[in-house]
């Protein structure tokens, strides 16, 4: 019987780490697209990094900051009560670290393509900056804001590298399907490998059309 | 009474240019801006609507200051309250015409405008049309209808008419000529087609590498007295050609091309490319209802 725990929890942490990351993003891609700052190349590579870094990297920094024997875990840990490694809360802001570039960077360019006249014209009827993001760009964004969440969604199922480093193998908690499948394939379970393999392909292969079709235009008859 | 005194530097094709400003505009009046592309019309309307900043100078309307370097008063488009309608008209590509309109509207203010300026640009039926469905003209019209939900005191319109038919073109300065007329405004528009402006602005602003070259009455400005003529039209100079005695000019009125005989006198001061007035005075022109 196929142990189901590892795919619910890979779903739940793909959810909340993209339901996070969306409102994290916004800002984030609006300031990214219309800032003059300096700061501005650090920041968008910080956010890149994630692409090019490998995951254990990432994983192995984050096990380090948020161990309870440093400082910064210490703090977490007696004032917050967080404890963020091998937990499902360590995971979640893992995640979220790592799939940011996936959520941030079609957001920012759906903004930066947008015509800096819609935005002038939103100010000039009165409308503050709050309210023109949420009434004008955001609706004119709709695929990019799509493709965002799809990719970071799809981007956090395939994790492993990050969760095997900070969020180890605890079932129910940090198990998820990517770690099963070695798992059992490490157990020489090839069956429950590839049934797990089998599920997440197919999952995310269906996610992804979805949103090339949407964005191509060929579900267009049935959304306004 | 507009009062308007900036300075600003910009970066144009041609290398850095000044662009200095200094100059009333009476309250009521239809002014036209008029100059060769580059001159600074639209960052003329950009600083007025506050969204480009001058880098010194100052802006008071009807005694209250929008903008004044000195004292650091620097009004956001937002608390300008001005009627703009841009060259690509920024219709909110998510909204229906109406819902463009009523975006428009400041909370809790009478929504019965809205129907009303629907109206005026008849736009009844297209009301619940997306923008990007309507055509050019359609389009402007909106953009014209939105500028005015908020009843601003100022409308300024970016060569609102220059990617428009000649047809709809006429269509449309009557519609900004009747919404100067009813909501009293004082409209500043950037034009550089002559006989748009002559037909629409009382008072033209002349500008030539940003700067003012010349301000005044439209018919002064382009050197046409009320000249008692039996008819007359402006056009373009098309081509030039030497017969004899006597100069055959190709004009170019509205689409059409019309031939003109021109003595020696008139002929040899012309070159391609001016605009023109022909007129007629000594003889009726005959008019005969074709069709």
């Amino acid at each position: 019987m196929l142990d189901w725990q590892p795919l619910i929890l890979t779903f739940k942490l793909a959810l909340i780490t993209t339901l996070l990351l969306f409102f994290i993003a916004i800002p984030l891609a609006y300031w990214m697209a219309f800032t003059k700052s300096k700061l501005k190349p650090v920041i968008e590579t910080l956010v890149s990094m994630p692409l090019v870094l490998p995951p254990t990297v990432l994983g192995f920094y984050l096990l380090i900051a948020f161990s309870p024997s440093n400082a910064f875990g210490n703090w977490l840990n007696e004032w917050l009560g967080l404890r963020l490694i091998f937990s499902f809360e360590g995971l979640l802001l893992a995640s979220i670290l790592y799939s940011l570039p996936f959520m941030v960077h079609p957001i920012q360019s759906g903004f930066s393509n947008l015509p800096k006249s819609l935005k002038e014209m939103s100010y000039i009827l009165g409308k503050s900056r709050t309210s023109t993001i949420i009434k004008v760009l955001l609706p004119n964004i709709k695929p990019s804001l799509l493709t965002g969440i799809v990719l970071a969604f799809a981007h956090t199922i395939g994790e492993f590298g990050v969760v095997l480093m900070i969020g180890g193998n605890i079932p129910g908690k940090t198990k998820v399907a990517s770690i099963a499948i070695y798992d059992e394939v490490e157990a020489l379970n090839y069956g429950a490998a590839n049934t797990y393999s089998f599920i997440l392909f197919a999952l995310t292969f269906t996610i992804l059309l979805i949103v090339y079709l949407f964005n191509n235009g060929y579900l267009k008859q049935f959304h306004k | 009474m507009i009062e308007l005194a900036f300075q600003k530097k910009l970066i144009s094709a041609t290398g850095e240019m000044l662009l200095s400003v200094e100059t009333t505009i009476k309250e009521g009046s239809l002014v036209t801006l008029y100059g060769k592309s580059g001159a600074g019309k639209t960052t003329i309307l950009r600083i007025l609507g506050g969204l480009t900043q001058p880098d010194s100078g100052k802006i008071s309307i009807h005694d209250s200051v929008w903008l004044d370097t000195s004292k650091k008063i620097n009004l956001k488009p937002q608390k300008r309250k001005v009627g703009f309608v841009f060259q690509d008209y920024a219709l909110f590509p998510n909204m229906t015409v109406k819902e463009n309109l009523e975006f428009a509207l400041i909370k809790g203010e009478d929504n019965s405008i809205i129907n009303h300026l629907i109206e005026m640009v008849e736009l009844g039926e297209l009301q619940h049309r997306y923008p990007l469905t309507l055509s050019g003209g359609q389009q402007q019209r909106v953009a014209l209808a939105r500028a005015l939900v908020q009843k601003p005191k100022i409308l300024m319109l970016d060569e609102p008419l220059s990617a428009l038919e000649e047809e709809i073109r006429y269509k449309l300065q009557q519609y900004i000529l009747t919404v100067h007329k009813e909501f009293g405004l004082t409209t500043i528009l950037i034009s550089h087609d002559i006989s748009e402006v002559l037909r629409m602005s009382d008072t033209v602003i002349e500008l030539e590498n940003g700067k003012i070259i010349k301000q005044g009455p439209t018919n002064q400005i382009f050197n046409y007295k009320d000249l008692s003529a039996k008819f007359q039209l402006t056009g373009t100079l098309i081509q030039i050609i030497k017969q004899d005695f006597i100069y055959i000019l190709s004009v170019q009125i509205g689409k059409d091309l019309v031939k003109i005989v021109a003595d020696e006198s008139e002929g040899e001061n012309l070159v391609i490319g001016d605009k023109i007035l022909v007129s007629a005075k000594a003889f009726n022109p005959i008019i005969q209802k074709i069709g």
